[in-house]
């Protein structure tokens, strides 16, 4: 079990923010494949990986990262601050 | 040294008492302002932030630049919500003996925070809500540090 969160538009294409997801996904790429294989929201916010960015228990990491321990994995677009 | 992230407003005289040190020969500070579109019809920017990691990445960006220049003080605020056109959205100070150093971290501070920092902006127009795209030369300005 993961805490998935998701921000901006990937939060609105998943339509919620948060959620726990029971998976056997040993990295991040596995988990967003069997996110994809759920639901068309899913597919659809997953449908290009270059505008997504991924943190592992708030790091910034790459989707090849295995999910060994973490606790909250978080999807979003290229961030805008500033 | 301090990194801040809030929903209120922030005042840049009340941020800048006792900024520094008696050895800081300069101080330069950097506020980003919420503007109009090119289209001028914005009518509010909200901003995204991920709370969890918020704090922590702009305390490692400030880190960052302290490892890098001699500064006597740093500060970054950067605002979430809803903001008006002509609203404070984040300020950046730095404090060094010299101009460069101060100069030169206040850019990296920024460069850092527009594309390191997780918030998202989101356009409200009378035509309706846009969310903020990153640019590519956002992701480039990281290249030279």
């Amino acid at each position: 079990m993961i805490d998935v969160v998701y921000f901006a538009w990937v939060r609105e294409r998943v339509g919620l923010p948060k959620e726990q997801v029971e998976t056997t996904a040993t990295t991040i790429a596995e988990l967003v494949e069997e996110l994809r294989a759920r639901e068309d929201r899913y597919a659809l916010a997953f449908s290009d990986m270059k505008a997504i960015r991924v943190a592992l228990d708030q790091r910034l990491v790459d989707l090849d990262t295995p999910l060994a321990g973490a606790r909250e994995v978080a999807f979003f677009p290229p961030m805008t601050g500033g | 040294m301090t990194a801040r992230v809030q929903a209120k407003d922030f005042d840049l005289a009340a941020e800048l008492a006792g900024f520094g040190g008696k050895a800081s020969g300069a101080i330069v500070t950097f506020t980003g302002i919420v503007r109009d579109n090119n289209s001028a019809d914005l009518l509010a920017m909200e901003i995204e932030h991920y709370p969890a990691m918020t704090q922590s990445a702009l305390e490692g960006i400030e880190a960052e630049a302290r490892r890098r220049w001699r500064l006597d003080d740093c500060l970054i605020v950067h605002r979430y919500g809803r903001l008006q056109p002509g609203a404070r959205i984040m300020m950046v100070a730095t404090a060094s003996a010299h101009r460069a150093d101060a100069f030169e971290a206040a850019e990296f501070l920024m460069d850092y925070l527009k594309s390191r920092a997780p918030f998202w902006k989101k356009e409200i127009t009378t035509a309706g809500e846009t969310w903020v795209e990153s640019k590519a030369t956002d992701e480039a300005a990281l290249e030279r540090w």
